[in-house]
């Protein structure tokens, strides 16, 4: 424990929420912010597809509508962003990682995600299966809009959000860890905020 | 410690050991209360890499927990903890050269004054271009230090526009950045400038927006948004 701050009190702790579902360092806030390093993409949906390719034995795509045909789970989760704030009960609807990668034959342990604007992030894809990732369309029962990453964002809650790519496009798996955009300019490369692993050496 | 406005102060900080940073770049500052609570949150530096201090400029949100610890409680001596710098993407050096464009709202204006002040210190004279939105005249951070680098005739010019109401014989824009002030502070999208655009998320937003439809390319972008959505 540091030394305390002269004259630092705090917010009064919030007696609603559960400190248990709360992270190191993260205080809860009620709206939504934005953290992006350009400007927001906006495509069309008769434009996006989402494709999953590298390693794999074929490399398969789907359209926007193929996407919405295929099974939707709705689910509500905490999110955690590096920027220190946490919004708890988030909703969501999209289709299971697991979903996508059923008909995917590959060797690969690791997944560079790709979005509109350039954007990569790459986490081991066992992060990615199991029930632990989506890709959603729809936040709060509305269309997820372009600042949060409409039409469409991957979402990984148990991870800092910045894995969670806004505008994505699809997954390259990959044999090797390849660090995206955020991992080299400095933060870290798994981003746990259990274990509040912000930046490189945490 | 300096007030810059009646809702915003500089810190400048004794930091031993520090490594060094780009202008552009920020840390992070945590308080721990007495009883162990701990409240951590990003502040861009606004000093040159040149400066012996690392100063944060820090505007008060009246409803906020940090904020208003550090513009209004701090006292000279006092001690906290910080890390940094951090960040490698919202940076520019003397050595990437111009022409570039700095778009800043409110404290957006803060990682941006690093810059200004690094391109002064390193004795560049690459064509830079500063567009400064703030609400009232007495809301402009750094006033006299902007005229004084405007004034040094070595490539940077400076446009300042007031969102709520213009002072008597005001000589800026009275109005939101728009696509028309922006196209009139260039550079002209095919000059290719490097653009930084930082501030408070709706303004980012807007400005960014208005800046791809001007043609800057997307990859040319940058952008540092603060608080929250809304607005
Ligand atoms: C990379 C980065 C760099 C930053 N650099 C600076 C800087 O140089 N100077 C600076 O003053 N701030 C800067 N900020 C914002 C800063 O981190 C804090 O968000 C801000 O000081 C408010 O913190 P707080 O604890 O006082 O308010 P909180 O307790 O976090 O919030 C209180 C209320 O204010 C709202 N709020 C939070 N932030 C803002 C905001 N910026 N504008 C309007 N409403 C807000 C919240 O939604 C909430 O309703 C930066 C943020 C980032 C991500």
């Amino acid at each position: 424990m540091p030394p305390f701050t002269r004259g630092f009190h705090g917010r009064p702790r919030r007696p609603d929420v559960d400190p248990a579902r709360v992270p190191p360092g993260q205080y809860v806030v009620e709206d939504f912010p934005v953290l992006s390093a350009g400007p927001t993409p906006r495509t069309p949906i008769d434009q996006w597809s989402f494709t999953i390719q590298g390693a794999v034995d074929a490399a398969q795509t789907w359209t926007w509508e193929e996407l919405n045909a295929l099974p939707q789970e709705t689910f509500t989760v905490d999110i955690h962003c590096v920027t220190k704030w946490t919004k708890l009960g988030t909703a969501w609807t999209g289709v299971s990682v697991d979903t996508l990668l059923e008909g995917v034959g590959t060797e690969a342990e690791y997944v560079s995600v790709h979005a509109d604007g350039g954007y990569t992030t790459n986490l081991p894809l066992e992060d990615l299966s199991d029930g632990k990732a989506w890709i959603a369309h729809t936040f709060d029962g509305e269309p997820l809009e372009p600042a949060h990453g409409g039409p469409a964002r991957l979402v990984v809650p148990h991870l800092y959000f910045w894995k969670s790519a806004k505008w994505v496009r699809g997954l390259t798996l990959t044999v090797d860890d390849e660090p995206g955009f955020w991992e080299l300019a400095g933060y870290n490369n798994y981003g746990d905020p259990w274990r509040e692993q912000r930046y490189w050496g945490d | 410690m300096v007030d810059e406005t009646a809702h915003a102060r500089t810190l400048a900080l004794d930091v031993p050991g520090w490594p060094g940073h780009h202008a552009g770049q920020h840390l992070d500052v945590r308080l721990t209360a007495e009883d162990g609570y701990q409240a951590e949150r990003s502040y861009s530096i606004a000093s040159a890499p040149e400066d012996a201090r690392v100063a944060l400029t820090i505007e008060r949100i009246d409803d906020g927990e940090v904020s208003p610890y550090l513009a209004g409680d701090v006292v000279v001596g006092d001690a906290f903890e910080i890390r940094g710098p951090i960040g490698g993407h919202f940076t520019w050096r003397a050595s990437d050269g111009g022409p570039v464009l700095l778009v800043g709202g409110g404290s957006g204006l803060v990682p941006l004054m690093a810059m200004l002040r690094h391109r002064a210190r390193a004795g560049s004279r690459a064509d830079a271009r500063l567009l400064v939105s703030a609400r009232t005249v007495d809301d402009l951070l750094y006033r006299d230090e902007l005229e004084r680098l405007a004034s040094a005739m070595d490539g940077l010019s400076i446009t300042t526009t007031l969102t709520r109401g213009t002072p008597d014989g005001w000589k800026g824009h009275g109005r939101r950045v728009d696509a028309a002030m922006l196209g009139e502070v260039g550079p002209a999208a095919s000059a290719a400038p490097k653009v930084f655009v930082c501030g408070p998320t709706p303004f980012v937003e807007a400005v960014a927006d208005e800046l791809v439809a001007l043609g800057h390319g997307a990859a040319a972008i940058h952008t540092e948004r603060f608080g929250p959505t809304g607005g």
